[in-house]
């Protein structure tokens, strides 16, 4: 489906099914999501494109309720087999949520919290791991002088590109943004899109997102989702264009969904 | 529409008044209680309320025994109830959402929450006091330690629920164990709330009498052996306080102060705490 040639593929999902009890969300999901781009997925609200972003990093797990079948293919390792060992995928595939979700604790000390699961770093080094992921999330100029303040002195804004390089400072490969703006106002979203540019250099990012102009501005590739199933996916300029599939242009156009 | 906005009003005026009548109902009854208090008990309050021993009826003395035997079984009590409230509490939130245990146990909470603090007298009294066949400070401090575990259950399960689900995904999000998100992460979120619990618990016990009755009973003496009878105040109050000797009357208003103004100032305390620590989140 994707025809650029330069395409490392990062996630290749295979028949991928997803229950809740015994209501099916995702039915029969076919995608592969390129390395160092950005992946949108949009579609109207119980489309099931934040079910399918939490598949990647097994999020659903938390809730009994909830099974995936088929297979997520991560570098060629399926993910939902039983070998994988959770915590090690949660470390390679990071993610962040639609509301900010700074810890109970000092800036400094969110960013190191998921730094010390895996590993043992001097305080010079750790010092620099947080300086560096502060830099990446762009919020080390407005926080370096208050490193000790908690995470939720900041604003909503702030709080969002923290829990951002909270996500980053463990390295991970894959970055799962779940509405990441949808709680912010414009300016704090442009940061935050500007960021997502900026991040792609060195992570593979796939985005859920509501706002179609968004995914339309910062996303490489698109998956338009309805009712569980993948309508189409493509370039965004072509899904934006000129999409294949009747249902894309219709809620692209905005007279359905 | 004149008419209909003519009741509304008045609907207003009167649950405005209505509510109003009642608080000043409840407290008239709260100042009048306090007032009474402070007009009997302060004339008896003097350093040797804090400094002399419970005396025989007819001769100088004061309280000292029975603050220090108060303060001994409410802080053990307190040390016994607290941890296992909290990690009561903490099952109940984080791991019983499934299956029949947690249902169960937060039903047999409830009704030990509520339960006659006399009951939980005559409990230890049968359990242990019997058994080791005298009364003690240790069995004064079970009992209040059984007083304190639901209502720090109860707690520490409310504060979690109130921290948001969205949190311990975050920290999942990072491949973080669950005990290390719970250690880590909800429990210091919701610490404010559960320290409100446990202050709050310590107020309710340090006025119980009942349960003493049945286990620390009393004593005339300074005694600061926990496996032998003890002193307290809730106790000598109610003995005091029924005897026909003035003396033993006065010494008994200056304890129900002293209880009094000390739970008085624990809930400031509970206040000032929670209100530091949510407002620098």
């Amino acid at each position: 489906m994707i025809s650029e040639n330069a395409i490392t593929p990062k996630l290749i999902v295979r028949d991928l099914s997803f229950h809740y009890g015994n209501d099916r969300a995702l039915n029969n999901i076919n995608l592969v999501i390129p390395e160092k781009k950005v992946t949108a997925f949009i579609g109207p609200s119980g489309c099931g494109k934040s079910t399918l972003l939490r598949t990647f990093n097994r999020m659903y797990e938390l809730y009994p309720k909830q099974k995936a079948s088929g297979e997520i293919l991560l570098d060629g390792e399926d993910i939902l087999s039983k070998r994988q060992n959770l915590n090690a995928l949660r470390a390679k595939v990071g993610m962040v949520f639609q509301k900010p979700t700074p810890f109970p604790m000092s800036i400094y000390d969110n960013i190191t919290f998921g730094v010390k699961l895996y590993e043992n770093l001097n305080q010079h080094d750790m010092n620099d791991r947080v300086e560096w992921a502060l830099k990446k999330a762009a919020l080390w100029n407005e926080v370096k002088d208050k490193l000790k303040h908690s995470g939720n002195s900041l604003s909503g804004g702030q709080q969002q590109r923290l829990c951002i390089a909270r996500a980053i400072a463990i390295k991970p490969e894959v970055l799962l943004l779940d509405e990441p703006s949808s709680a912010l106002d414009p300016i704090s979203t442009a940061a935050i899109e500007e960021l997502i540019d900026e991040l792609k250099k060195e992570f593979t990012i796939v985005i859920v997102t509501h706002n179609m102009q968004q995914a339309a501005r910062i996303s490489d590739i698109t998956a338009y989702m309805y009712l569980g199933e993948l309508i189409e996916v493509g370039n965004t300029d072509t899904i934006f264009t000129n999409p294949k599939r009747k249902e894309t242009e219709g809620y692209i156009t905005g007279r359905f969904g | 529409m004149f008419t209909l906005y003519t009741r509304r009003r008045l609907i207003n005026w009167l649950t405005l008044g209505t509510s109003s009548l009642a608080m000043a109902f409840g407290l008239f009854w709260l100042g009048w209680i306090l007032f009474t208090l402070l007009q009997h008990g302060l004339p008896g309050l003097s350093l040797a309320v804090f400094a002399q021993n419970t005396p025989p009826p007819g001769s100088q003395g004061g309280l000292l025994n029975a603050i220090a035997g108060s303060l001994m079984m409410t802080i053990l009590g307190t040390l016994i109830g607290t941890p296992i409230g909290i990690l009561a509490g903490t099952y109940l939130a984080e791991f019983g959402q499934h299956g029949w245990l947690a249902p169960v146990t937060r039903f047999i909470n409830d009704i030990l929450l509520s339960a006659p603090s006399i009951v939980i007298g005559l409990f230890v009294y049968e359990m242990y006091v019997v058994r080791s066949k005298h009364f003690s400070g240790w069995a004064g401090a079970l009992a209040l330690a059984i007083l304190v575990i639901p209502i720090v259950i109860r707690t520490t399960e409310n504060m979690l629920r109130l921290v948001p689900n969205s949190l311990r995904e975050a920290s999942a999000a990072l491949g973080t164990p669950q005990w290390k998100t719970i250690s880590l992460v909800t429990l210091k979120a919701a610490r404010a709330g559960i320290l409100t619990g446990v202050l709050l618990a310590v107020a309710r016990i340090s006025g119980e009498t009942a349960p003493l009755l049945f286990t620390s009973l009393n004593n005339q003496f300074w005694n600061s052996d926990m496996n032998q009878p003890m002193a307290n105040l809730p106790v000598v109050i109610f003995q005091f306080a029924m005897s026909p000797y003035a003396d033993w009357q006065q010494l008994a208003w200056a304890g129900a102060l002293l209880i009094t103004f000390s739970v008085l100032t624990l809930n400031i305390l509970v206040r000032v705490v929670f209100h530091q620590q949510t407002s620098t989140h």
